[in-house]
Formats: structure tokens, sequence, C-alpha cells
């Protein structure tokens, strides 16, 4: 199954699906060196965005939020790619100046934890190769 | 790559395309990118910019990485100044700043330097020379000074993040949508202010209750009389700071042209009362007080050398008034520097209770400012009263 979006920042990956139903605040929410998600109560928390083809529905708080993927991805820490229904301002300007392909303007309750997908994000399109 | 709904002129593509160096690419693929994000169909030309996110405390080694890289060939092209540090860049260590995070502070503002920022650190670019006019395109990035721009100034500007007000610094651009607009300036609730409003300390309150209730919708304010530059400024980094309002109306005194709402809320005096009750903690034992957030005018030092000359500060209290370097400055010719410091106050310069590295250094604090209060429980664990500015020296003092 594919699913059309847009692009955010161009590359192509394929990688494991790590979903959260809920936003996420970069900045103060993940940890800048391990890519651990670390707000309280939050589905991910406990579990590492890196290396994995990271879907939520949309950003929030702080714009030095980009500054955390910025860091992740340096640190060769970042998520293969970011999956977004609307991706706000503070991610996508840490996926351009991080690098992380990235698409948004996707229907993401098609997508679930453990899924194998194809990001290409260049055509802002999104591949389930194996659920 | 770019989507058929935004156009670039010849010299933008070449910024994008590498032509004019690597940082201004990349600082053109983010503001071409916001863009298409938000549907702009055009880039348009800023004449100001100021950069949030300078403190090393907030920036942290990735994003002094960031930022070494984009100094690699990146200069500005317009006036660019910078928010707050976490130190005064000058008299840091008598504030109790380490000698590591001052070292790390410095190649935060020696990066900026070599892309040409003027590196004046402060929320107040307007008090100091950056100072747009009525309809000027720009991109600032500080909550407080983006509201006091758009709406007391009425020149035009989003909200912009570190990194995108920088890239507005490198490419002279921004892109066309949100508030640079007409059709997203206009007031969309009326709010009918049913109280007398005194000083700093009572418009932070005003802000704080008129923010948590409008959250984004753009404020029309009936009521307020009149208000000082510096109550404005109060006000504006309140309700940026509770309610992410980045433009606001206020009648007969913003300048900017726009329909009055049909939706009416009402501000009360019991409003206010309670705004103040719910940022006065209780069993807080103050030792620190802290005024100029935002950055203090030289008006506002004037006067509290005034209330220090002669007076000693307590020794179980430490006290900043923070204003910017040009500011700080002028308060030395003028003589208000010795008074305040030599009252055992500092007039800090560059920096703010809001970024610098204070968590663990005091317990509680007092200050004139709704905005100080909610950074100095949200970062620092700190309890708070908020005051007037007297009754703030008077703690001090006592």
């Amino acid at each position: 199954m594919k699913l059309e979006g847009r692009r955010i920042f161009r590359g192509k990956t394929t990688g494991e699906v790590l979903f959260s139903s809920e936003d996420i605040s970069f900045y103060g929410g993940c940890d800048p060196e391990t890519g651990e998600i670390v707000e309280k109560s939050h589905p991910l928390e406990g579990k590492s965005v890196s290396g994995k083809v990271l879907v939520f529905p949309t950003g929030k708080g702080s714009t030095v939020g980009s500054y955390v993927l910025y860091a992740l991805s340096k640190a060769g820490m970042a998520p293969l790619a970011i999956v977004n229904e609307a991706t706000d301002p503070v991610v996508a300007v840490g996926c351009i100046i991080g690098e992380i392909p990235a698409i948004d303007q996707i229907n993401i309750d098609k997508l679930e934890d453990g899924q194998k997908v194809e990001v290409d994000a260049d055509a802002g399109v999104i591949s389930i190769l194996e659920q | 790559m770019i989507s058929l709904g935004l156009r670039l002129t010849a010299e933008e593509e070449e910024m994008l395309d590498g032509r004019r160096g690597n940082a201004t690419a990349k600082a053109m693929e983010i503001i071409t990118t916001l863009g298409e994000i938000y549907g702009a169909e055009r880039l348009i030309p800023v004449s100001s910019v100021q950069i949030a996110g300078v403190s090393y405390h907030n920036l942290g080694e990735a994003g002094l990485e960031y930022l070494a890289e984009m100094a690699e060939d990146g200069q500005t092209r317009v006036l660019t100044t910078l928010n707050p540090a976490g130190m005064d860049l000058e008299e840091w260590k008598k504030h109790g700043i380490s000698p590591d995070f001052a070292a790390n502070q410095k190649r935060v503002i020696e990066a900026f330097a070599k892309m040409g920022v003027i590196t004046t650190c402060t929320c107040t670019p307007y008090l100091v020379g950056n100072l747009p006019h009525y309809g000027e395109h720009i991109a600032w990035a500080e909550s407080s000074a983006v509201a006091f721009a758009n709406s007391v100034i009425g020149a035009r500007t989003n909200r912009e993040g570190g990194p995108s007000a920088l890239a507005a610094a490198l490419t002279g651009r921004t892109a066309e949508y949100g508030l640079h607009l007409d059709e997203n300036r206009h007031a969309e609730v009326k709010y009918e202010i049913e109280t007398e409003l005194h000083n700093t300390d009572d418009f932070g309150l005003l802000g704080q209750v008129i923010g948590n209730r409008t959250k984004n919708a753009i404020p029309y304010i009936a009521g307020v009389p009149r208000a000082t530059s510096e109550e404005l400024k109060s006000f504006c980094a309140s309700i940026a700071t509770y309610g992410g309002v980045a433009l606001f109306h206020i009648e007969k005194i913003t300048p900017n042209r726009t329909p009055i709402p049909e939706k009416i809320e009402t501000v009360t005096k019991s409003d206010l009362d309670n705004a103040r009750k719910e940022l006065d903690d209780e069993g807080a034992t103050i030792d620190f007080i802290s005024v100029g957030c935002p950055h203090a005018s030289i008006g506002e030092i004037a006067r509290i050398a005034e209330m220090l000359d002669g007076k000693k500060v307590s020794e179980k209290k430490t006290v900043w008034i923070t204003t910017a370097k040009p500011t700080k400055d002028l308060a030395i010719k003028m003589g208000y520097y010795d008074k305040i410091e030599e009252a055992g106050a500092y007039l800090v310069s560059d920096a703010c209770c809001a970024v610098a590295p204070l968590k663990g250094r005091f317990t509680g604090l007092m200050t004139d400012s709704a905005k100080a209060c909610f950074y100095a429980r949200g970062k620092n664990n700190f309890k708070t009263e908020i005051r007037t500015v007297e009754e703030c020296i008077e703690e001090a003092i006592s």
C-alpha cells in the first residue's frame, strides 16, 4: 500500500515504523544524545526515535526543538525519517538542518508500530512493504 | 524542487542552488520550505532581523555547532541583533556564572559576530537601534518583541524560531504568509477591560488573563485609557508567554486598523486579582529580585537608581536589574549604574533571569513581570511573587 503526501525534506530510506498518537516536543521531550523520549506519560516515553521511521501527528513546544533534531543527526542518533499529518515549523526546520527525510499530509492512522516501510520524501510517498 | 505555488526570483534561485554559498543555500531551503508549508506565493525582503536561541543554556553544543557551520560562509544581509544570552558578556564573573559556561557562551557570540550580527543581546531591540517602522516587513524571534513590533509599532513579522530568523538574516528574505498579510491581522475577539491598570505588573497580569483566554486568537482590547511604553512591553511579554499571541490591538493606543470583532469578553478586577494569586506562591522565601523582563528602559533604570540611592540590599538577597548593553552604557554615563551597584544590586546587561543558568541558586523570585514568573517556575523551580517595581526594590532593601 502507498500513502501519498508532501515532501518536507528530501531523501529516501527504508525502515521500521515507530508510531506515536501524541504530538512530540523535541526540546525537553527527547534526549538530544540518545534519542530517547523523556516526556512524562508520553506514549513513547522510554523508547528511542533513533534509526526509526518516526510517525506522529505534529510537533509541539519550543523552537529550540529544531536544534535537538540537528543534535541527533550529528550524533548519528536521528530518526531515519519523519512522517507527520501536518509538519510544524519546529520539526520542519529541524529536518532541514539535520537533513532528515520528512513528509507530511499523510493519514497516519494507516501506519502502525513495527511495519517495514519505504519513505520516498522526494516523491512525498510512503510505501508499506511488510505489515 | 519548488512547488508551483512558490515563485522565486533569479537571485533567490541562486541563493537556493548554492551559487551564493552553503550557508545561504541552507538558509534559503529553510525559508522556501516554510513558505511551501504555509502556502506562500513569494518571498519578500525583510529589513530587520532579531534572532532568538542565544543563551548557551538553551542552545547547547548542538545549537552552537549549527551556528559555527553556518558561520563558515554565512553573512547577514540586513540589520540583525540578538536575544538575551545566558550572562552579562563582560561582568559575568561577579554574577556567579561559571568560567565553563562563560567560555561556551562566548563561542556562541563569536559565531554570530563572524556572520556580521550586531551582538547586542536584548529582548527589546526596538529600544536600542533595531527599530522598524509601521508596515515594515521584518523577521523577529523573541516572542515579546514580536508582539511589540506587530502591535505597538505596526511592523509585520511572524514568530520566527532561531534557525528561521537566522535564515532571514542570511538571505534578507522571508516567505510571505501569516502576519505579513493583511487578511491575517484582523482582531478576532474583543476584550472589554473593566478594571484600572496602574503599573507594569498590572499590565503583565492583564496579558496573562487575556493570553490564557484567547490562546492564538487576535484580541481587540478596549477600555485601556493610557499605557506607557514600559507597560506595553510588559503586556507584550505576558500575552505572548501565556497565550502565544503575536499581534493584538488596543483601542486608541496601537496603530493597526482592524474590524472590531462581535465576540466580546470582559476582564474584571477579580480576573486580575485571581491572576495575581495564581503567580503568588504560598510560602515563597524571596532571595532573588529581578526587574527587567523585558529589558528595562533607561527611564525604568533611572527610577530604580533613585530608589536604591544610599540604600543597601539585604545580604540574603540578590538583585538583578536586566537591560540591553547600550542602555547600561547610558546608565553608567548618567551615574545610575553606580547608585545601583553601590547599593549591592547588579545592573546586568545582555542577559535575563529567564535564560541565565540560575537553577539551584535561588528559591524565591520577586519580580514585576508575569513572564519572568512563568520561566522562574518552569525552568528553575523557583517560587514566585509578582509586585510593582517599587515593592520589589523595597523587598530588596528590607
